[in-house]
């Protein structure tokens, strides 16, 4: 039984960060706009967040640099695939190198040449008996239902879909495409930065070169399991972030298999679920196609 | 002034401008962070080729770049997008360890067999990836990026495992002497070698100081195949048919699923030479304990599209972002700046590579003025424009 506790403890942990980038990519793509760039958005995010908790000693503080920053590189990817009708993953690639780079520097820049920060104050938690769930976990949920709410409930919403499936009739009904193109992007930067503060004042509580490892994409593939829906994307979120518990509980243990081999377990995980799921969802219409004004 | 805006409209106008683009803008982040960017410049410069040694270096380091260059460049050219660079490589790197340190043939049968072994494996990990495509119609780039990390797990789990660990260390075994590409790599050690090396200082810095070896021969010959395979072959058609239209090309009669695991398992191959390459040809010859990616896939994706995906167009780009990597940590040694600042550049001019049309929309701006001044000087001869008449 406490096993079981401590696996759904941190299930929820885990798949917090990825839930965070999941919805990140939700948003950008429902509008149109592939993002292979969450990974360095949450990157930079990791770094944002550890830094400013650590200097100002409030990580709410961080936690809201961490999603500003993600938004800035953000920023960079709608300037290169909206304004630019740039090729949308050679941008997204750039910017998972840029930002590594940049939060390294900025990590060797604030911490005197080291390549981690030192121990930043974490976000409060709460606990029930066994079970400590991180006030992350709960933002990550509350996230997931306002997306819901405003994709399916609102005209916003309405407008983003239609955005992202047929571009040139939204434009034709008088829908700014660019600007809302440009809001879905920004907003997916942010709430990737999210994510990379709930992993470095959440669940670690420090900046490393490895905080931030393939999550990412994790949570790409997170988005096409769950159908580019909200709600889809958090169950297949908690999916792999219960594999993830998996490694951490059973790595702690003397379990047969080498460490190496069940660190592997993720991202095994991540393709054979593509495997079963990816035929049967439909990626939004003119997902990753630059839509230039007037085009046919 | 008509040659300068048909300049700008070249692709290598636009590499050049996304290099130019890379400098100002890590000048610009050094200056904020408090460094001379002109001193580090000079410096990563110096740390690249300021001696003869520092030149071979550049060249060694080049060689893996260039080889998951052209692969990146191949599949691209094909339509496929192998992020997986990276993860082929090190399997590449593993199974020539594994090989390299099990068999101890003569030389001649070692090499072959070891550099072979290292193709398999990238070839073995590169045509799953374009399996999963072809079968499945997974996006390659989220599976690849998850074999990488697969890969970068298997190579940890050989480093530790109790046949090829290395006691108190954090590597595999080394590969037998056998395997080693070096040019010159019994002789200059030599009595005879050293002799006749004592006579050329340059020669006896390039050889007896650095790694220099065989890599870089092979990866420009790769290059070349590459490039013919891509355009003068019934294959390389094929391939660039299923990349540019998939369904006209399925439509006369062209299997799209065998060409995409086809392209992929070319492309898995010539990353995983590149990582058995490294093994037999540089220094400690083995596998280490990965603590974080080492980005010769990452780096040999900046090669390939500065070079706009051309396998030819990799050389000159391999050489460059070789000594920006190498040069770069000069750059720590003298001035204390942080050397991921050559991560910023090289990421920024990628990001500018993405853009299209910024040096044509330049060149457009050029065509623009020619025409205005060629108006004033119509004018100025006291012929009336017709523009104006209208």
């Amino acid at each position: 039984m406490e096993s079981i506790i401590l696996l759904l403890s941190i299930t929820l942990m885990y798949s917090t960060p990825l839930v965070f980038g999941a919805l990140g990519g939700v948003i950008s793509e429902r509008s149109g706009v592939t993002n292979i760039g969450i990974e360095g958005m949450m990157v930079i995010g990791a770094v944002a967040a550890a830094t400013a908790s650590y200097f100002t000693g409030n990580p709410w503080i961080g936690f809201l640099a961490a999603g500003a920053a993600g938004a800035l590189v953000a920023l960079l990817h709608a300037v290169a695939s909206v304004s630019f009708a740039a090729d949308q993953t050679i941008s997204g690639v750039a910017i998972n190198m840029l930002a590594p780079g940049i939060a390294l520097f900025a990590c060797r820049f604030f911490f005197d040449g080291a390549a981690m920060s030192p121990i930043a104050t974490k976000l409060p938690g709460a606990v029930f008996g066994n079970m400590s769930i991180n006030i992350t976990t709960i933002i990550a949920l509350l996230f997931a239902v306002i997306m819901w709410f405003v994709l399916y409930k609102t005209k916003w919403g309405l407008r983003i879909r239609a955005v992202g499936e047929h571009p040139a009739a939204a434009d034709t009904l008088g829908i700014n495409v660019y600007r809302v193109r440009y809001a879905c992007v920004l907003v997916s930067g942010m709430l990737a930065g999210f994510g990379g503060a709930s992993m470095t004042i959440a669940i670690i509580s420090q900046f490393t070169q490895t905080a931030i490892s393939g999550h990412g994409f994790i949570a790409m593939a997170a988005v096409i399991f769950g159908k580019w829906h909200p709600f889809g994307a958090y169950g297949a979120c908690l999916l792999f972030g219960f594999t993830q518990a998996l490694v951490v509980v059973l790595g702690g243990g003397n379990f047969i298999v080498p460490s190496q081999i069940l660190s592997m377990l993720p991202y095994v995980m991540t393709i054979v679920v593509l495997i079963l799921f990816v035929g049967r969802s439909v990626a939004p219409k003119a997902d990753g196609v630059p839509y230039v004004k007037g085009s046919r | 002034m008509k040659q300068f805006e048909k300049f700008l409209r070249s692709r290598f106008a636009a590499a050049l401008l996304a290099v130019l683009v890379g400098f100002i803008v890590s000048a610009i982040v050094l200056a904020i962070a408090g460094y001379n960017p002109i001193q580090a410049f000079a410096a990563l410069f110096k740390g690249a080729f300021g001696r003869p040694k520092y030149v071979a270096n550049t060249i060694i380091k080049a060689t893996p770049i260039l080889l998951t260059g052209v692969s990146v460049a191949f599949a691209f050219k094909t339509g496929l997008f192998n992020i997986g660079a990276e993860g082929q490589y090190i399997v590449g790197t593993v199974l020539a360890t594994i090989v390299g340190v099990k068999l101890n043939l003569p030389m001649p049968v070692q090499i072959p067999v070891v550099l072979l072994s290292g193709i398999v494996g990238g070839a073995a990990l590169g045509s799953f990836v374009g399996w999963l495509k072809a079968k499945f119609g997974i996006h390659e780039v989220i599976t690849s990026i998850m074999c990488n990390w697969i890969a970068f797990y298997l190579c940890n789990y050989v480093v530790m495992s109790d046949t090829f660990h290395k006691p108190n260390s954090s590597s595999a075994l080394a590969v037998n002497p056998s395997s080693y590409t070096m040019i010159l790599g019994t002789w200059k050690k030599s009595a005879a070698g050293k002799e006749f090396l004592a006579g050329v200082p340059w020669l006896r810095e390039v050889l007896l100081k650095t790694d220099l070896n065989a890599g870089f021969i092979i990866a420009i010959i790769v290059a070349i195949l590459a490039s013919i395979v891509l355009t003068r072959t019934k294959l390389g058609y094929e391939l660039r048919a299923v990349g540019f239209n998939r369904d006209a090309a399925r439509f006369s009669g062209i299997s799209v699923e065998r060409n995409i695991v086809l392209s992929m398992l070319i492309s898995g191959g010539i990353c995983g030479l590149a990582g058995a390459l490294s093994i037999t040809g540089t220094s400690p010859h083995t596998i280490t304990l990965l603590a974080a990616m080492e980005s010769y896939g990452f780096n040999g994706m900046s090669v390939a599209f500065i070079a706009a995906c051309s396998p030819l167009g990799c050389i000159p780009s391999s050489i460059l972002f070789s000594a920006l990597i190498y040069g770069g940590m000069s750059v720590q040694q003298v001035m204390g700046a942080p050397s991921d600042i050559i991560n910023i550049m090289i990421g920024t001019i990628v990001f500018v590579t993405a853009l299209p049309g910024i040096a044509p929309l330049l060149a457009d701006m050029v065509a623009k003025k020619r025409r205005a001044e060629e108006n004033v000087r119509v004018s100025k001869d006291g012929t009336p424009l017709p523009e104006k008449e209208a």
